[in-house]
């Protein structure tokens, strides 16, 4: 799959103005240093020869990969692109969370594709810290939409505490008082 | 009664907020209707042929009667008087402007309702047997789990995205009244040999365009491991489920090419992973939740109503209506009443405002406040003293509510069809009207005993025609409209998908074939225990075909 083009990079709810990784390539030669990224295509063929690299790795994974293949390898990388073709295909929902709670994966995790501002809630749940957006202006509503619903129903990759679990807490508590 | 606290309704008021400002952009123009149409399916707004429909989750078909008056006065307000109730289990207004649906959201969040997942790649409303809480033959009741489902599945952020559309159904039960063999999962309650109390996970039923009986992926799952069980269905689902072609895309066309033991494989691989983590259900919790489900305060009561067997003596048309639209309570003295929406010559399902608010008024009266949806397109009031049957019957009479048809020929299953649906390739509800009108006559209706027809406008198969014991499904010829019949298929424990008779029909003689296929059955039946269903399934397609082409 090739590199898609980056846009605007959304981090902690601010544009980052630079990216730190360089996207290169499958047949352009590597700079000695400094933080690439690079396809899961190249990854798959030279990983003997870049398991040795000393800057921060990143790397980009088709929404067709399975993780719990991938995912022993993901803390070689400091930086993991999901992709998203279609706003409408899930499938990096899935990834995003098999890498943040099945194998730990701390590093950055970015959305990159058909990513609209209304899915940023479910993104950010599912474990992603960073987004590539259409637009620098949208920044601001991109930012806000991460804020939508002051509750959860379910646990995910963010760690928030489910209401089901909210409610047994504050039963508990009250127990305990009485 | 579920009630929502202050997380459920703070969510769904943040949820009206958002609906609000996107339905703000779509107006102003600073999105385009591809971008908003994914945002307003989530929230349950269609574009149909003639206006925007708005549709209202009812969650596994359980209403107060102040909700049900809300929706009256919604439906009033906002459609043109009326309501049309699905085989979800839903609600849809029919004729809603885009500019008023936020307000429109935001009556429904006071009454703690929404149109959340109601539409969408995603999951669905979780539906369950209408007599949930009430039928003599419960093991447990569905609703429990069915909540518990709801709130799991509500934003979920994983499965927001799905290749289609996703639904559960959940039965407590061994009579599965909810369908659970045609969902993407169904949920069977019973018991092991220890006596503890799980599920029957069963996967990959659907009707549509390429109709499939679920598959057991398994025997028996302890209720504390539910949501992990479901998760890993979907987690596998979400990322292997084809994306390739929208007809292909639901689960049952999953579980069929890599088979259901690859399935059960990748299921379980992922539950195992997972089965000890934030999901699990600390019996605590599954306790708070069915709390909110007491029974209602009943009162004990022996032998039977002398207001009940007078009426049963003296008035034959409340016997005929007592026989067939009383089901048998677990509360000795009650019983569970289903309202028919099926009066022949009305659309199946529909009920205009006033019907609505009457049946909320009765259901204060005489069934604490309670008031289910069917997925046969019925109202029930659950709770009812028998000796109040006759003076409810009185009181539904004056409605139009109180023809005696349930699980008879003229309670038919239709979808709206090309009357109001883009999708549609023929109209469901003048053929379902005529059909109706054949068995007007109660005598022969009720000699004919249980007979369960369904009509679906197009292959989605909304109406449920593969089911049926008639199925019936509309399809375009030559810019006519033509129907296939099918027979002998069956949404319960002993579910089976219709066998196709013949050539399709025009609408009249699609009509007359079912007057043919009844007329065949009662010949052909041993006695007048034997329903159509089992007569069918003992002398096969043959002589049902030879009736209807011979004469047509």
């Amino acid at each position: 799959m090739p590199l898609l083009k980056t846009g605007p990079l959304l981090k902690d709810g601010r544009l980052v103005g630079e990216d730190a990784f360089q996207p290169v390539a499958d047949d352009a030669p590597l700079p000695a240093s400094g933080a690439v990224l690079i396809s899961y295509a190249r990854w798959q063929a030279e990983k003997d020869q870049l398991g040795g690299r000393n800057s921060p790795l990143g790397i980009s994974l088709p929404n067709t990969v399975d993780v719990l293949g991938f995912g022993p390898e993901a803390e070689r990388f400091d930086l993991i692109v999901l992709n998203f073709p279609k706003f409408s295909d899930g499938r990096a929902y899935s990834q995003a969370r098999l890498l943040r709670e099945r194998f730990g994966y701390a590093g950055e995790l970015r959305a990159t594709g058909h990513v609209l501002q209304d899915q940023l809630w479910h993104m950010q749940r599912s474990g992603f810290d960073a987004f590539e957006i259409p637009r620098e202006d949208a920044a601001e509503a991109f930012a806000t939409a991460m804020q939508s619903f002051s509750h959860v129903y379910q646990p995910a990759a963010d760690g928030r505490v489910s209401a089901l679990k909210q409610r047994l807490a504050a039963s508990r508590k009250k127990d305990a008082a009485e | 009664m579920y009630q929502y606290d202050q997380i459920d309704q703070t969510l769904v008021d943040e949820r009206v907020a958002q609906f609000r400002d996107q339905v703000a952009r779509r107006l102003s123009g600073e999105i385009s209707e591809d971008e908003f149409k994914p945002l307003r399916l989530q929230n349950g707004l269609y574009l149909q042929l003639h206006a925007y429909m708005l549709r209202i989750a009812i969650p596994y078909g359980t209403l107060s009667a102040r909700q049900l008056r809300g929706l009256a006065q919604i439906g009033c307000k906002y459609d043109r008087g009326w309501g049309h109730f699905t085989t979800r289990q839903n609600l849809q207004y029919n004729w809603i402007r885009l500019e008023d649906t936020a307000d429109a959201l935001a009556d429904l969040a006071k009454i703690q309702m929404h149109a959340i997942q109601t539409s969408g790649n995603c999951i669905r409303n979780t539906t369950t047997d209408q007599f949930a809480g009430a039928a003599y033959d419960e093991i447990e009741d569905p609703r429990v789990w069915c909540e518990i489902i709801r709130q799991w599945s509500t934003f979920h952020p994983e499965f927001s995205f799905l290749p289609r559309k996703f639904k559960i159904a959940v039965t407590g039960s061994p009579n599965d009244r909810a369908a659970v063999r045609v969902h993407d999962i169904g949920l069977r309650m019973h018991k092991n040999a220890t006596g503890e109390t799980g599920f029957e996970v069963i996967v990959g039923g659907g009707l549509g365009r390429t109709p499939f009986i679920g598959k057991t992926i398994r025997d028996f799952l302890p209720r504390q491991d539910l949501l992990s069980y479901l998760e890993a269905i979907l987690r596998v689902y979400n990322q292997f489920g084809r994306r390739d072609n929208i007809y292909k895309a639901r689960i049952k066309i999953l579980v069929h090419e890599i088979g259901i033991d690859t399935m059960r494989e990748k299921v379980e691989e992922e539950f195992t992973a997972t089965k000890d983590g934030a999901l699990k259900l600390p019996q605590e919790a599954i306790d708070q939740i069915a709390a909110q489900f007491a029974p209602p305060a009943f009162e004990k009561l022996g032998g039977v109503a002398a207001e009940y067997a007078n009426a049963f003596r003296t008035d034959f048309e409340f016997g005929l209506w007592a026989r067939r639209n009383t089901f048998k309570h677990k509360q000795p003295g009650y019983s569970i009443v289903t309202i028919s929406l099926k009066k022949e010559g009305e659309a199946p399902g529909d009920a205009k405002a006033e019907q609505m608010t009457a049946v909320a008024d009765l259901a204060e009266r005489y069934s604490f406040g309670e008031i289910r949806v069917t997925h046969e397109q019925n109202l029930v009031l659950p709770h009812v003293k028998q000796a109040d049957l006759p003076a409810l019957f009185r009181a539904l009479k004056a409605y139009d509510l109180a023809t005696p048809n349930v699980g008879l020929a003229s309670d038919i299953i239709a979808c709206p069809g090309l009357d109001y649906c883009a999708l549609a390739n023929a109209r469901s509800i003048p053929v379902a009207q005529q059909i109706a009108l054949r068995f007007k006559n109660w005598e022969r209706a009720h000699d004919i005993g249980e007979l369960k027809i369904k009509i679906s406008g197009c292959i989605n198969a909304c109406g449920h025609h593969h089911v049926g014991h008639i199925g019936i499904l509309g399809v375009d010829k030559a810019g006519e409209e033509f129907y296939q019949i099918t027979l002998g298929g069956s949404a319960d424990d002993q579910a089976a998908i219709g066998d196709l008779i013949g050539p399709s029909l025009n609408v009249r003689d699609t009509v007359e074939a079912i007057d043919t296929l009844v007329e065949a059955y009662l010949r052909l039946r041993k006695s007048s225990d034997e329903r159509f269903l089992d007569t069918y399934r003992r002398v096969g397609l043959a002589p049902f075909k030879e009736a209807v082409y011979a004469v047509a």
